[in-house]
């Protein structure tokens, strides 16, 4: 992917950073997509701390000025932190278009208390929204919109507008949220979910709701992220990380905040992708407490179809999918009776606790030792494990690791995979339904590199009814809303290309409903 | 005097799922309806059905259409009391008591609405025992009540009510009428007199998907297996367990239609078994032969924890047990065979009860 022809390539370097629970890796690349120089830094509780600290590191690595750094990429846990923790959310009016339909269930009612206490001071169901072939459900009042936008008038900082069957016609929402703005101003962001989610309105809802409360969190960390780099002397234009591999612009980001959560994860698939030269495969993260394990297809991460919980609450809109088993680095070894390792783990503790690095604790890293799977720490700590004891705990990884691809993948064929992450000297040479494995090099900061490579995308998510518009028409529309959104997130529209066009028949609907899934990427926009 | 509160819904929407048998709608929504209603009307008491007198009406009410506008366009809660009050007008009665007509999915739930807001009792029994698809296939069909009048009503106000000379024809134009109003209806359907009642329905049905509920939840709280439970709670068979290896899915005049092939793993170990099934479950075949077939409920559940798995859910690699439930003896009837057997759902094999 070449960035700019008119700038000597050797002078064209990105960065890229990602920040994970343990450590918050960065780095450089060329323009020819070659590693100049990489690093892993500890994650501060603070996020920015950890990212500020990686960036001064990485840099001073390269040996490059900082103005040889046109291209900033962030993949960043500040939103996922901020729900998990309950801190930073603002106060968000939700408004449902709905009435008189949907009041059996009110808005949030499935949230933890706490956090609906702190998100959602007021919540309305006003008449509007749309039947699933796109006819109005009740006539929207523009009078009742205006009224309940004034009672939230200096009790929120943003708006969620989620209206029936959006995800079919949109055009209520759109309504909404230029009568909320001519009440509220251009200062308090509206958040549309026929722009987030999919059908099943709670968790559409639930999803909306989250991105409003989570664009000033945005504001913050990307301010920070800017002010560091400027303060660096960098003058690169930054991008973030979205969950599906991909980059969004700045502006793109403060819209859709929320497009952020496990995008370090995708990050990683991404990354893979890049260094293995593989469009299909089975990435696997080792980490230091959990393995993901995650799919890569067509070149990108594969999306969950299932709801996802974030912060114990239901979403809908689109994650990767991944598998998550407590299994890592750090986990600890059992040996009363059959020897089992993890689900628990002596986590970030790690180079205090294993008995490699010193500790009293037998961790799986001390069994990769011990077997000479692995060089790290002081070896001579772990010849007292006898050598069944490490073979049986390690063959037990493998069994988790195997059975664990197996329940992710789509078809019995056997798949190649590709770890990534510190922890993948635990895998072993050959693994069940395995093809082969492939570690290529810099797989240890694959997530940082998969968003430095990344391109800018554009989904889109919709149901279309087929009696006014055929087929071939509905498929159209989508391509051209897909290459669209592609745009506004900051790709250059000449080099969009469609990487995905998905369609999905709704069952029990007369009238032929479709549900549509495009997908559009393109290189940055110079 | 048995209260249901807002647990004793989670642990009934979640045995409802079990009698579902992969179909029925997923309870989730209806337990949220409930648990609304009941939280702002108190709890519900359940009425055994030997308690209904005789001369009294008890009015069943459900939700029908598809199951993915339901989870988009939410009911307002206040439609399905518009059916239940325009059926009390047409029969001139008070009823005592509402009930759900299928306790498998999310029609379990739905009543319990109508009971919260009205201040009414619900009644411990149902017209299937289980999961199906069409309005016709309940056990009152076999004893001759009538489906009509039947009432459905929207969230928009509009009322419809039924007359049909017979329960096919009930299903055919209230289909109609439910795609109109949205693919969404609330309906009153199926008004009984105790008497009657008692000999039409299937007794205890909410009981057991409380029971089935609370097994589950108890065994997971006490890392007890939950299949062996299940088991013997229902007086069923462990049919295999194995490996999702494929699902096919196709749809057909309406209905998600498909089947799904299984590995047989440990005890089960070479064998080859698949499920077909249209929303619900309905033949589980082990090396090519039948094995089961509905009536009788098949019901695919989690290996481990026990909890069922709808259709929709079902993908490879999915680590499973399914388990064969005996349905309703009415339902073994060659009258009950005919309204639901397998031939019904174009299958030319005979049924042979799960215990032979």
């Amino acid at each position: 992917m070449s960035l700019s022809n008119s700038e000597p390539a050797a002078r064209t370097f990105r960065l890229g950073i990602d920040v994970g629970g343990t450590n918050t890796d960065a780095v450089i690349l060329d323009a020819s997509d070659q590693v100049i120089a990489s690093v892993k830094s500890p994650t501060t509780p603070d996020v920015s701390t950890g990212i500020v600290n990686a960036l001064h590191a990485v840099l001073a690595a390269s040996g490059l000025p900082p103005t040889a750094i046109r291209y900033a990429m962030l993949g960043t846990t500040h939103c996922t932190n901020a729900i998990v923790t309950r801190r930073g959310l603002s106060p968000v009016g939700v408004l449902r278009l709905g009435a008189p339909a949907t009041l059996a269930v009110e808005p949030l009612l499935t949230w933890p208390r706490d956090l609906r206490q702190m998100v959602c001071p007021q919540s309305f169901i006003v008449r509007g929204g749309h039947e699933y072939n796109g006819e109005p459900l009740a006539v929207l009042d523009p009078q009742e919109i205006r009224k309940a936008a004034q009672q939230l008038k200096g009790q929120v900082r943003a708006v969620a507008v989620t209206g029936v069957f959006s995800p079919v016609n949109p055009d209520h929402e759109l309504r909404v949220r230029d009568l909320v703005r001519d009440e509220l101003g251009e200062d308090v962001p509206i958040s549309l979910s026929s722009e987030i989610g999919s059908v099943s309105l709670l968790e559409r809802e639930n999803a909306t709701v989250l991105n409003a409360a989570l664009i000033a969190v945005a504001r913050t960390a990307i301010e920070g992220f800017e002010r560091a780099i400027r303060q660096l002397q960098i003058p690169a234009t930054l991008f973030l990380g979205q969950n599906d591999g991909s980059l969004m612009s700045v502006d793109y980001a403060l819209q859709y905040p929320i497009f952020t959560i496990a995008s370090g994860p995708a990050n990683s698939i991404r990354g893979a992708a890049y260094l293995s030269q593989l469009g299909e495969a089975i990435v696997i993260d080792i980490g230091g407490t959990t393995t993901d394990i995650g799919i890569l297809h067509k070149g990108f991460p594969r999306e969950s179809a299932v709801a996802v919980e974030i912060g114990g609450v239901r979403t809908n809109f689109r994650m990767p999918d991944l598998l998550s088993i407590g299994l890592g680095g750090g986990s600890r070894v059992h040996q009363n009776g059959e020897i089992r390792v993890g689900p628990d783990s002596v986590g970030y503790r790690l180079t205090e606790e294993a008995r490699v690095f010193g500790g009293q604790q037998l961790t799986a890293t001390d069994l990769a030792v011990a077997t000479g799977r692995a060089q790290l720490g002081d070896p001579s700590r772990v010849q007292s494990v006898p050598a069944a004891v490490a073979e049986e705990g390690l063959a037990y990884i493998g069994r988790c690791l195997e059975d664990s691809i197996d329940r992710i993948k789509l078809s019995a064929d056997p798949v190649p995979v590709v770890p990534v992450g510190g922890g993948s000297l635990l895998l072993p040479e050959q693994l069940r339904g395995v093809s082969e494995i492939i570690r290529p090099p810099h797989h240890e900061v694959a997530n940082a590199i998969g968003v430095a490579i990344a391109q800018v995308s554009g989904t889109i998510d919709r149901v279309f009814a087929l009696e006014t518009m055929s087929r071939t028409q509905v498929l159209d529309e989508a391509v051209r809303l897909a290459r669209e959104r592609a745009c506004a997130a900051g790709a250059d529209a000449e080099s969009v290309e469609i990487l995905d066009l998905e369609e999905i028949p709704l069952a029990y609907l007369p009238g032929n409903a479709v549900r549509i899934k495009a997908k559009a990427a393109g290189a940055l926009k110079r | 005097m048995t209260l249901l509160d807002l647990e004793a819904l989670d642990e009934i929407a979640l045995g409802a799922t079990v009698l579902g048998t992969g179909g029925g709608g997923d309870p989730t929504l209806g337990k949220l309806m409930a648990q609304q209603a009941v939280a702002r009307h108190g709890p519900i008491q359940l009425l055994p059905l030997d308690e209904v007198p005789d001369e009294e009406w008890i009015i069943p009410t459900a939700m029908m259409g598809a199951p993915t506008v339901l989870v988009e366009k939410i009911p307002s809660g206040t439609e399905v009391l518009d059916a239940f009050r325009m059926l009390e007008r047409r029969l001139h009665c008070r009823a005592v008591a509402t009930l759900s007509i299928e306790a498998g999915g999310v029609n379990s739930m739905i009543p319990m609405v109508v009971a919260a807001s009205l201040g009414l009792p619900i009644v411990d029994a149902d017209g299937m025992g289980r999961a199906f698809p069409e309005i016709q296939m309940v056990t009152p069909t076999l004893h001759g009540v009538s489906a009509t009048p039947m009432a459905l009503a929207d969230e928009k106000g509009n009322q419809v009510l039924l007359e049909t000379p017979d329960n096919f024809w009930t299903e055919r134009l209230s289909r109609a009428v439910t795609i109109q109003m949205g693919c969404s209806a609330n309906i009153a359907l199926y008004a009984m007199q105790g008497a009657i009642a008692k000999r039409a329905l299937v007794k205890g049905t909410l009981s057991l998907a409380r029971d089935i509920g609370h097994t589950l939840q108890t065994c997971r709280e006490h890392k007890r297996d939950p299949i062996e439970a299940l088991t013997a709670l229902l007086h069923g068979r462990r049919l295999c367990e194995g490996k999702i290896t494929d699902v096919r899915r196709r749809t057909e005049r309406g209905f998600a239609r498909g089947e799904m092939d299984i590995a047989g793993t440990g005890r089960d170990s070479g064998t080859q078994c698949k499920i077909s099934f249209q929303n619900e479950n309905l033949i589980f075949w082990r090396d090519g032969q039948p094995e089961v077939t509905v009536p009788d409920l098949i019901t695919v559940v989690d290996e481990q924890t026990g909890l069922p798995i709808t259709t929709e859910a079902l993908k490879y690699g999915l680590r499973v047990v399914v388990l064969g439930l005996p349905c309703h003896p009415k339902w073994r009837t060659p009258e009950g065979l005919a309204l639901v057997g397998p031939r019904y759902f174009g299958y030319e094999i005979d049924y042979v009860p799960l215990e032979q």
